[in-house]
């Protein structure tokens, strides 16, 4: 019998595709942002909220991930973005080859940021590396206040999270936004959390800020 | 379900370093899979079962290491305890992880024929 000691991340070359979507972004100073969250956590009324309260001199580009439909991408058009619908069958997440055909799509010198709208998935978007520069997470507040206690390895792995539709706090008065923040802090070591509305405008300057601050 | 796609690209990492030894049968692969990797070893393991069939890994057994989640101060290196705050109370720093998200291939194990 004959030992090989491998070490090798089973995902490499996913990673290295990654790194090279990477380069291509870096290389036309954009800036991509993964963007995941469960289904209906509201990630494309986030990508369109943020279109409506940027600047005109920003532009903003989406690849929208789904299973099926370019429902998303059509939304995200109407509201003035660059989008090109991947849709994965079966799959469950995006992953580096399949964001690598779409950029080559891409007008990526008419873009200043990427959005790539994942699966709608707590789970297994946060395995696949696609090239990103930020990983960026949609929870809206009726998901439950231990949803981050439940998906850990999605928080662990998010630069920021959007607590979205906080217009819908008045309704809710069982949900506790504290709660919420302190799941938040027990699985994501540097918590940064804005609290978004897409439908009275909450939070869009302040993610809008911290997105010219992550360039 | 993304347990099928690492099972995928398990077996042709395997098969690259099979080609290695030209006249050896796979009989054994250990990964390490990290409690935070996002991988469930359940699924995993249920996915092999299914996909190894007419691979190279057909007669391979697999041995799944799980990896617990650790995590630590960033500057005294103490451990913070899974489930509490991310954070050093006494140095008022974040944490980091130092081991659970490791979705590994360690070792193959050949029989030479």
């Amino acid at each position: 019998m004959c030992k090989v000691d491998v070490q090798e991340r089973i995902l490499a070359k996913n990673e290295s595709t990654a790194d090279h979507n990477r380069s291509h972004m870096r290389a036309a100073g954009v800036l991509c942002v993964n963007l995941m969250g469960s289904p209906g956590a509201g990630k494309t009324a986030v990508l369109e909220a943020t279109s409506r309260g940027a600047s005109n001199d920003l532009s903003i580009g989406a690849i929208a991930g789904d299973l099926a439909t370019d429902n998303d991408a059509r939304r995200l058009q109407a509201a003035g973005i660059q989008a090109e619908a991947v849709n994965t069958g079966s799959m469950c997440h995006l992953d580096a080859e399949l964001v690598h055909r779409a950029l080559h799509h891409f007008r990526l010198d008419d873009v200043d940021l990427l959005f790539i709208e994942n699966v709608g998935n707590l789970v297994c978007p946060a395995v696949y590396d696609l090239g990103q520069a930020v990983n960026v997470v949609a929870l809206s507040v009726t998901e439950g206040e231990d949803k981050p206690l439940k998906y850990p390895t999605m928080f662990a792995k998010a630069d920021l999270v959007l607590l979205t539709k906080t217009d819908l706090l008045p309704h809710l008065p069982n949900v506790s936004m504290q709660a919420i923040h302190d799941a938040i802090a027990r699985v994501m070591p540097r918590p940064r959390v804005i609290s978004f509305s897409a439908v009275d405008g909450t939070g869009v300057n302040q993610f809008l800020e911290w997105l010219k601050e992550a360039a | 379900m993304h347990e099928y796609s690492i099972i995928q690209s398990l077996v042709d990492s395997v098969e690259i370093h099979a080609a290695r030894h030209p006249n050896a049968a796979v009989k054994r692969l250990r990964v390490s899979i990290g409690e935070l990797s996002g991988v469930d070893a359940t699924l995993l393991a249920t996915a092999y079962e299914v996909f190894r069939f007419g691979t190279i890994c057909d007669d391979a057994v697999l041995d799944i290491v799980p990896v617990a989640a650790c995590w630590s101060c960033v500057r005294c290196g103490g451990e913070i305890p899974k489930g509490e705050v991310l954070r050093c109370g006494p140095c008022d720093a974040e944490a980091k992880l130092t081991a659970g998200d490791e979705i590994l291939l360690d070792q193959i194990e050949l029989e030479v024929q």
